[in-house]
């Protein structure tokens, strides 16, 4: 018998149909590069901005990242009429966009530029018509111009289907068609968790990372600031692409000469936060485990998963790891420690971090991250934003002499390191767990089961006789699911892990945009090599954080340690301004307390908190202490119950008599 | 005071029971988000803010979703409309026998600002429309269910001016 292999020809070439998506796939993996402004192989095929045109004979021209591959078909690429077509779809998206190329950030790395170059448009024949819509600069993660769109979707499908939001969406039609947040507010009014997914995606530049290069220039600059800057795990892995260097390839000595070279006094890393972080959150993991409250653990280093939680699950806020992120946690440590260690003046001291992400650009802003008005990180810059800057400066990045982070901010373990992967924050908890558990030292540091990029993975592990069940999730489509299991109590763990960009930190949405299919898996192996490469490679061995404890700090999960390192949620699952004041007065320093009632539901027990809440304020005459506002949350509250916010407090599941124990501890 | 407040809560969750009603009526169904936009719009005349979020996260979707579909039909309405709504139809016909003068005296007797539809007193709302099919009695001016043909500017303003008395009795 003959086996009949399906073959089609493209541009004369016979390929053979092998589970392809559709023809776009079949073609690229043919060597022909097709344009296309709404495909992206993680997200479903919308079909909207017929640039992947192809002509297939017998059919005519069709879209070819919507149509099924047939044996038989014979495919052209580039017709006459093709490149007509796409000519003149790219003149009219031209014609209403804002054309400032030399000062945009997407610059070098803009698909409608490319696009304009590759095919030859040097006119554009039609008349600039609409008036410039207003930029949204409300976020101080991401920048939205709504003028540089092409409506190619993108961004609306990752943040609804990778990151179960649906932030934004498409609004009007016709001609004012538009992508845009819930009632046209702006973008830091809604869900939005400032992942900047939408921004890795989009091919434009109207979206993009909110910029912070001048601030930090500026502070440079300026003669009487000590500027320090601390460098997350996941950059090292990604900026040498930025530069034109192999993805993955580690350039971290090069990094901190670079950060040197544009005049930082110190260069630190975050590493050594994330190491102290591993004594808190194990600590506290262990603590519950042993009590057997408030399981499961989830992490609290990602504040886009933070954000997340705050909105879709309060109720699991109590079972937040109360530490802050390790972005933070430096931040404090640098304010409290730096300025007798460098001999500045605090207020001298400026702490800039460098961030693969967008979302703790937004976190250093928080009102809880700053002391005495000043926050505790200045200013935050992503990886796209450093490179920016060290190109700016004419700094020949891959001809650097590798340097060595300043000491001791700037020592970290391979535990640390692998912070900037999916799985790796669980991993470091581990390698702690397990030898503080079984009281030996641990020789096998490697813990398979949690690394990859699977949507979730778990484990079970028994820890000197103790079953410990542990999950990761990356995406917040998937922590999302994963919640809404643990909620209807179909599956239970102890400890879980929650990245909200998919791959970790790694392919958090400041990496340089890449075009490579497997970045994410390039960029991980690479940080697990570098762990591999250290010579210390579990957090409890980093002697610079031990002795730290020992002169700042004192016992792990003591006072200071809480004070310093540990933060709280409050919940942001009400509706837009659906706040009605209850018992407000303008006496100043009030102990806010709000009441959520679920409309959905749980009114009742919400009305009949408030009743009672209203009536002991009033009893007991405490309205020049206490404000209370009842608010409406459009989700049903878990078991119809009700969520007081006695001031930065969130108490989930609480009855009365709760809300009034936590009051009285607040007022007194 | 906290009475009044107390008061508005209840109002608040009232209305919102108010919208459960329309949801049960369609069983809670994604799929029947328009019916219960246009069910919601036949209760308040509009689709309020509040109301649109309420619905989302009801039905399980994004409130920029629901706002999506709101502003994708014409048919919807964002903001309240005045009691009496006056459409003014500017298809081709229309506009060349002069529908814009109709348009431009009525928006200045009724004090309407750039981009604005209804009057300050929520009385009346001037819209135009593209086509009513009735292009042989242009220009056409439609006041909520009466057709007036062969409308002129003045015709126009007699109109208000009777709908004005007709308020005050
Ligand atoms: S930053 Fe994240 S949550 Fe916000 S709109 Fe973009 S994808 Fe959605
Ligand atoms: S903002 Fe960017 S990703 Fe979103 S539709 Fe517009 S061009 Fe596409
Ligand atoms: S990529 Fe096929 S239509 Fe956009």
């Amino acid at each position: 018998m003959i086996v009949e292999t399906k073959t089609v020809t493209v541009d004369g070439m016979e390929v053979v149909i092998d589970n392809d998506r559709n023809l776009l796939e079949l073609i690229r993996r043919a060597g022909v590069e097709i344009p296309t402004f709404c495909y992206h192989s993680d997200l479903s095929i919308y079909g909207a901005c017929r640039l992947c045109l192809v002509d297939v004979e017998g059919r005519g021209i069709m879209a070819s990242c919507s149509t099924k591959p047939e044996a038989g078909m014979k495919i052209r690429t580039n017709t006459a009429e093709i490149r007509e077509i796409r000519k003149v779809t790219l003149e009219l998206l031209l014609a209403n966009h804002n054309r400032e190329c030399p000062t945009c950030s997407r610059s070098s790395n803009c698909s409608l530029q490319d696009l304009a170059r590759r095919l030859g448009v040097d006119t554009i024949r039609f008349k600039q018509l609409e008036e410039m819509k207003p930029i949204d600069k409300s976020s101080y993660s991401i920048q939205r111009d709504p003028n540089k769109c092409v409506l190619c979707g993108d961004c609306v499908r990752v943040c609804h289907e990778v990151q179960g939001i649906g932030a934004i969406d498409f609004a009007n039609r016709g001609s004012t068609a538009c992508v845009a947040p819930a009632f046209q507010r702006d973008l830091n009014a809604g869900e939005c968790v400032n992942c900047g997914q939408c921004a890795a995606v989009c091919p434009t530049g109207a979206l993009i990372p909110h910029q912070e290069r001048e601030d930090v220039w500026k502070a440079i600059e300026n003669p009487k600031k000590t500027v320090v800057a601390q460098i997350a795990p996941a950059v090292r892995v990604a900026l040498g692409e930025y530069f034109g260097m192999e993805p993955g390839a580690v350039v971290t000595g090069q990094m901190v000469a670079a950060l040197k070279r544009l005049g930082f006094d110190e260069v630190y890393d975050t590493v050594f936060t994330a190491d102290l972080t591993i004594f808190e959150e194990a600590n506290e993991f262990l603590g519950r485990y042993t009590k057997g409250e408030k399981l499961p653990l989830f992490t609290s280093c990602c504040p886009g998963w933070v954000k997340f939680a705050e909105t879709y699950f309060p109720d699991f806020l109590p079972n937040l790891s109360s530490c802050k992120s390790p972005q933070q946690m430096f931040g404090s440590l640098a304010k409290k420690v730096l300025p007798a260690q460098l001999g500045v003046a605090k207020e001298d001291l400026v702490v800039v971090s460098i961030m693969p992400c967008t979302a703790k650009k937004t976190e250093a802003k928080l009102d809880k991250f700053k002391t005495d008005g000043q926050p505790d990180v200045d200013h935050v810059l992503t990886t796209q934003e450093i490179g920016r800057m060290i190109r700016a400066a004419g700094i020949q990045f891959d001809e650097l002499e590798p340097e060595a982070f300043d000491m001791p901010l700037g020592f970290g373990t391979g535990a640390g390191v692998i912070f900037g992967s999916t799985g790796g924050v669980m991993e470091a908890a581990l390698r702690y767990v397990v030898e503080k558990v079984e009281n030996k030292p641990l020789t096998k540091v490697e813990f398979k089961a949690v690394r990859g990029l699977e949507s979730l993975r778990e484990a079970e592990l028994d820890v000197a006789g103790n079953k410990v069940r542990v999950a990761v999730v990356h995406g917040l489509k998937n922590a999302r699911d994963l919640c809404e299991r643990i909620r209807a109590g179909e599956v239970h763990y102890d400890f879980i892990e929650v990245m909200a960009c998919p791959g970790g930190c790694i392919a958090g949405a400041g990496q340089p945009i890449a075009h490579d299919r497997n970045i994410r898996q390039r960029r991980m192996q690479s940080i697990y090599n570098v762990d591999k490469s250290m010579q210390v490679q579990k957090s409890q061995d980093n002697h610079f954080v031990v002795d730290t404890y020992k002169e700042h700090l004192g016992e792990v999960g003591g006072h200071e340690a809480h004070h310093l390192l540990h933060t709280v949620y409050e919940q942001h699952n009400q509706f837009f301004d659906a706040r009605v004041p209850i018992l407000v007065d303008a006496t100043e320093n009030d102990l806010p307390v709000t009441v959520t009632i679920g409309a959905n539901g749980s009114a009742e027990t919400g009305q009949k908190v408030l009743a009672s809440l209203v009536d002991y304020v009033k009893g007991n005459k405490l309205t020049n202490k206490v404000n209370l506002y009842a608010a409406f949350s459009p989700r049903s509250l878990k078991g119809n119950t009700t969520t007081v916010t006695v001031g930065e407090h969130t108490l989930s599941a609480c009855d009365a008599d709760e809300a009034l124990t936590a009051i009285k501890k607040a007022i007194k | 005071m906290v009475q009044a407040a107390m008061e508005k809560t209840k109002n608040m969750l009232e209305r919102f029971a108010e919208v459960d009603k329309i949801l049960e009526r369609n069983g809670k169904n994604k799929a029947k988000l328009i019916r219960i936009l246009q069910e919601v719009q036949e209760e308040y005349k509009y689709l309020p803010e509040d109301i649109m979020a309420y619905v989302a996260n009801s039905l399980g979707l994004a409130p920029a979703k629901v706002f999506g579909v709101a502003t994708f039909y014409a048919h919807f309405a964002l903001s309240p409309k005045g009691k009496h709504v006056f459409r003014v139809c500017d298809g081709t016909a229309c506009h060349v026998k002069g529908s814009q003068k109709i348009i431009d005296a009525l928006r200045s007797e009724l004090k309407l600002e750039d981009g604005q539809t209804t009057s300050d007193d929520m009385v009346f709302t001037v819209e135009t429309v593209s086509c009513l099919g009735a292009c042989g009695l242009a220009p056409v001016l439609v006041i909520d269910e009466d057709v007036h043909g062969q409308v002129t500017a003045d015709k126009a303003m007699e109109l208000v001016r009777a709908l004005r008395e007709q308020e005050k009795a």
